[in-house]
């Protein structure tokens, strides 16, 4: 309970801020609307191509979208050094960390639902009857994202060429849980839609290894 | 000063009349022993070893690079030594000093760092947000009561009131620096480190600093701060120490004299 406070507080300051300049939410709006609409006109779009495809192609550009959004979410705190009075503050470290996650979880996942009609209807799939277990996925995987992202983003903020530093520390590591996202969203589409358990089990094991390596180590992750 | 921005007044102690701050000690006293710092190869401060008594009032003199700022951010718990370490104490209710402990533990740290305020080179205070949602946001984070008039309050003695619902990145350098010092002193520090805390003030905003400090110091807050030796702010200092090369080559309170050497770091400061 004595992260619980301190967290609600620093999530509520970073959805005001977003809310107010609402930079990195309309970018990573536009970026992923480009990719996927770009990605519909490079094959056509019938029912099989886009169960092949379209889980593969949603997930790449989460990804994308992801590490361009995470990126600003440490660099953002370095302009008034607001970082160093957060550090200052008597709150438990981790509890920064905790809500910059949160409150890219909530950015990414908003751009997702405002997208997935949008991807639904340029490459022809039906979400309505998976829809809940579409939700599923997209929350785990979405997780996975913010957690290693933001994590990530942490550290190479301090970095010299830090643009360059988080798409290639954030990459390989979150390749399993792409690769599980994209499978289990791909059997949602299938003629016989299903959710493989291992894929979900894949997901939740990644966000639960990476949350408690977070929370064990949060302290250092900010440190000069 | 901007028009609508009413001349600041100095802040009355945060430890009169506060019932977060009753608890809370009235001065922090510190303590470097061996204290090191290290960058990659190059240090930035070594084998430092002080003591500052709860209530003291000391200026950190000395070239740019010399260490101050690395030495401010030691007292405030934002760099981990590379060797040495840092301790706080503060007089208890009987009079005796009292260890506050090294702030090397969670629970430890979040107590001394409630009652450290700093003034840094830069504000510390987000753009997107209004003065007093900033001040409401760090009130909350520190656990004060009743935030939205705490922030009021502080707002008032710096001459921003007025400006409350603005937006920080509307605001000049001056109205920025005194909002920094008012969100350092909002949850009444017992310790209050200032990195040069009369950048970007006009002589107003000067004399304003240097009432509050000394309302401060009145109350019983210990002072940390860097100076070039020029400014309002100097006048209640009670002991200067002078860094070189991130090391103590000079302190008043060991030889020499306070005055004389923001005198001669004025000096110096001007000629460079």
């Amino acid at each position: 309970m004595a992260l619980a406070r301190p967290i609600g507080i620093l999530l509520a300051k970073e959805l005001r801020t977003e809310f107010r300049t609402r930079e990195l939410l309309a970018t990573t709006l536009v970026f992923v609307l480009i990719v996927l609409v770009l990605f519909s006109f490079t094959f056509d779009p019938t029912s099989v191509e886009s169960r092949r495809f379209g889980p593969g192609l949603l997930w790449l550009a989460l990804l994308f979208a992801g590490s361009l959004m995470l990126h600003p979410s440490f660099t953002r705190e370095q302009s008034n050094d607001t970082l160093v009075a957060l550090r200052m503050a008597p709150i438990e470290p981790v509890a920064i960390i905790a809500a910059k996650i949160l409150a890219n979880f909530c950015f990414l996942l908003l751009a997702e639902i405002l997208l997935l009609p949008v991807f639904a209807a340029l490459y022809n799939l039906h979400i309505l009857p998976v829809l809940g277990r579409l939700v599923a996925v997209l929350v785990l995987g979405t997780l996975a994202i913010c957690i290693v992202g933001t994590v990530f983003a942490a550290i190479s903020s301090q970095a010299r060429m830090r643009e360059l530093l988080l798409p290639l520390l954030l990459l390989p590591l979150l390749t399993p849980a792409l690769i599980a996202s994209a499978e289990a969203t791909a059997g949602l589409f299938e003629e016989q839609p299903a959710l493989a358990p291992v894929w979900i089990g894949v997901l939740a094991a990644f966000d639960t290894i990476f949350l408690t390596v977070t929370w064990l180590f949060g302290d250092y992750l900010l440190e000069e | 000063m901007q028009p609508g921005s009413p001349t600041p007044t100095p802040a009355k102690s945060a430890h009169a009349g506060d019932s977060s701050a009753r608890h809370a000690p009235r001065g922090l006293g510190l303590e470097f022993v061996d204290f090191a710092k290290r960058y990659g190869p190059r240090f930035a401060l070594r084998g430092v070893s002080l003591s500052m008594s709860p209530g003291e009032c000391v200026a950190l003199v000395g070239a740019n690079g010399s260490g101050k700022t690395t030495l401010l951010k030691a007292a405030g718990l934002l760099i981990r030594p590379s060797a040495g370490r840092v301790s706080f104490s503060h007089v208890n209710a009987n009079g005796a000093a009292a260890d506050s402990g090294s702030g090397d533990n969670g629970a430890g740290s979040c107590a001394i760092k409630r009652s450290i305020g700093f003034v840094s080179h830069s504000i510390l205070l987000y753009d997107e947000l209004t003065a007093e949602e900033n001040l409401v946001l760090f009130a909350r984070l520190y656990g004060l009561d009743a935030p939205e008039d705490r922030a009021r309050a502080a707002l008032e003695p710096a001459g921003l009131a007025a400006r409350a619902g603005d937006l920080v990145r509307n605001f000049s350098r001056g109205m920025r620096q005194r909002l920094a010092i008012a969100r350092a002193l909002l949850a009444g520090p017992g310790l209050l480190l200032l990195d040069e805390p009369s950048t970007g003030l006009d002589r107003a905003g000067q004399q304003w600093l240097g009432a509050t400090l000394a309302d401060l110091a009145a109350g019983g807050c210990t002072v940390l701060m860097s100076t070039h030796g020029a400014g309002e702010t100097n006048s209640f200092v009670t002991r200067a120490i002078r860094l070189a090369a991130g090391s103590v080559v000079e302190d008043s309170a060991v030889s020499g004299d306070a005055r004389a050497m923001l005198a001669a770091a004025l000096a110096a400061h001007e000629e460079a």
